[in-house]
């Protein structure tokens, strides 16, 4: 026998379900009444820094169905690379940037759409910048545990090639399923695609 | 905000035959929604060691109680505290996080307009609850149990009695949603997701004992279910230049 490691094991994931709406968007369901408002309905307030931009997309399955019952969440750091989290070593976020988002497939076209700041690099562990990002998890019925990935923009060619993370994903010609595409002035679409063709490359980080 | 010094630190990597896999045929809809490639795996960066902060002055006052936060009179079923604490793998409490729960009522219905079980709404009872953890990780709810469910997937499948928990660390990396059961519960051992998790070990870990101690006279019954978050690396030797 050797000593204990006194490390306990992380609880086990368990999918969200059909019914995920009930207990992190309630009010976007119709279930008014227990808080005033849902939350996460942006990552930033009035008078951000940065590059205003729009997200668009949806989350598609193996059989090419979109689902209308998926929940993503963001997290992202602020137009400097900041995130604003009372651990982010160097402190000093945008007080507009509140950085998490919370969205919902549109009940009919299955579409989720957010409005944010471009984020700004962030360092890796190493020192090298991270190109531009912004983290995603994403929970649906037949889920079992949350799919972690990352938005990139395909605008910032020089801070992709750069990127320490992207350079990881062995696949050079799945790269581009982590890239939004630009759709007009300000505006991106990426779509998730959680198995098939185009399968989006999701992380375990 | 946090009221104590907030973690930092590298993330454990998850203990990925310890948590279900994404490919689980007994649960048919996962079939379809499971990634067919590998993840791509490293070591967490900034993007992941940090995450949102909710302040407790976001709360109202009845947000954990779920028998009275939808209309203010009482909830139907029978009532009962679900508390426990919010850890890492190493045993730290993690404070100041957000947890969310959801349930259906004591007939096992949802308040959603995708559920047409037999069952019916009961007019008190909204279905979610959330509170943000003590400087120890504590948090508690008051509830009433929720019903055990039919669902499609095999042509007799019922949902054991679960509550729905989704919970923030101190990390965006720590995010994880999963699902509380109840001692005794003999659906436990016949649910087709509750079977996706791999060792009977770990689903031990998701059930909730009867408390007897905490449990309130002459007024409901107490559970405790205790939830284990990823931890951070307790060592600091800075030489990472290798890689992630
Ligand atoms: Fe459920």
């Amino acid at each position: 026998m050797v000593q204990s490691l006194n490390q306990l094991k992380e609880s086990p994931s368990q999918t969200a379900g059909p019914y995920v709406h009930i207990g992190l968007t309630p009010n976007a369901l119709g279930n008014h009444g227990i808080y005033p408002r849902d939350l996460g309905k942006s990552p930033i307030r009035a008078g951000a820094k940065g590059e205003k931009i729009t997200i668009t997309g949806h989350v598609r399955d193996g059989a090419g169905m979109i689902l209308r019952d998926a929940l993503v969440e963001s997290w992202q750091a602020d137009a400097a690379g900041i995130h604003p989290a009372p651990n982010d070593p160097r402190g000093g976020a945008d007080p507009n940037v509140t950085g998490w988002a919370r969205f919902i497939a549109d009940f009919d076209s299955g579409d989720w759409q957010f409005d944010t700041v471009k984020p700004g690099r962030v360092p890796a562990p190493d020192g090298r910048l991270m190109a531009p990002h912004i983290s995603i998890w994403v929970v649906a019925r037949g889920i079992n545990i949350g799919l972690q990935s990352r938005i990139y923009f395909e605008d910032e060619e020089k801070a992709n090639a750069e990127c320490p993370v992207l350079q990881r994903v062995e696949h050079r010609e799945r790269v581009k399923t982590l890239l939004a595409k630009k759709t007009g002035p300000g505006s991106y679409r990426f779509d998730i695609v959680l198995q098939g063709e185009d399968e989006t490359v999701f992380f375990d980080i | 905000m946090a009221e104590s010094a907030p973690a930092r630190g590298p993330l454990v990597g998850r203990d990925r035959f310890w948590q279900p896999p994404a490919y689980t045929p007994g649960y048919k809809t996962s079939m379809t929604r499971a990634p067919s490639r590998p993840l791509v795996a490293l070591g967490s960066t900034l993007s992941e060691e940090t995450g949102p902060v909710f302040g407790r002055d976001m709360l109202g006052e009845k947000d954990n109680n779920l028998i009275e936060n939808f209309t203010g009179q009482q909830a139907v079923g029978e009532r009962i505290v679900v508390h426990g604490r919010l850890i890492d793998q190493s045993g730290r409490p993690v404070p100041d996080a957000l947890i969310e729960v959801w349930q259906a009522n004591a007939g096992g219905r949802y308040r959603h307009k995708k559920d047409g079980y037999l069952a019916p709404l009961d007019p008190n009872f909204g279905g979610c609850g959330r509170t943000v953890t003590d400087a120890q990780g504590r948090y508690e709810f008051l509830t009433v149990r929720p019903g055990a469910y039919p669902w499609p997937n095999g042509v007799n499948d019922w949902r054991p009695m679960h509550i729905h928990f989704g919970l923030f660390g101190s990390g965006f990396g720590q995010r994880l949603i999963t699902q509380m059961y109840f001692e005794g519960d003999p659906l436990i051992a016949r649910c087709p997701i509750v079977k996706v998790i791999p060792s009977q070990e770990a689903i031990d870990s998701l059930i909730a004992p009867l408390d007897m101690d905490a449990s309130m006279p002459m007024d409901a019954l107490a559970y405790k279910f205790d939830i284990v978050l990823r931890g951070r690396r307790q060592t600091y030797f800075e030489n990472r230049k290798e890689g992630l």
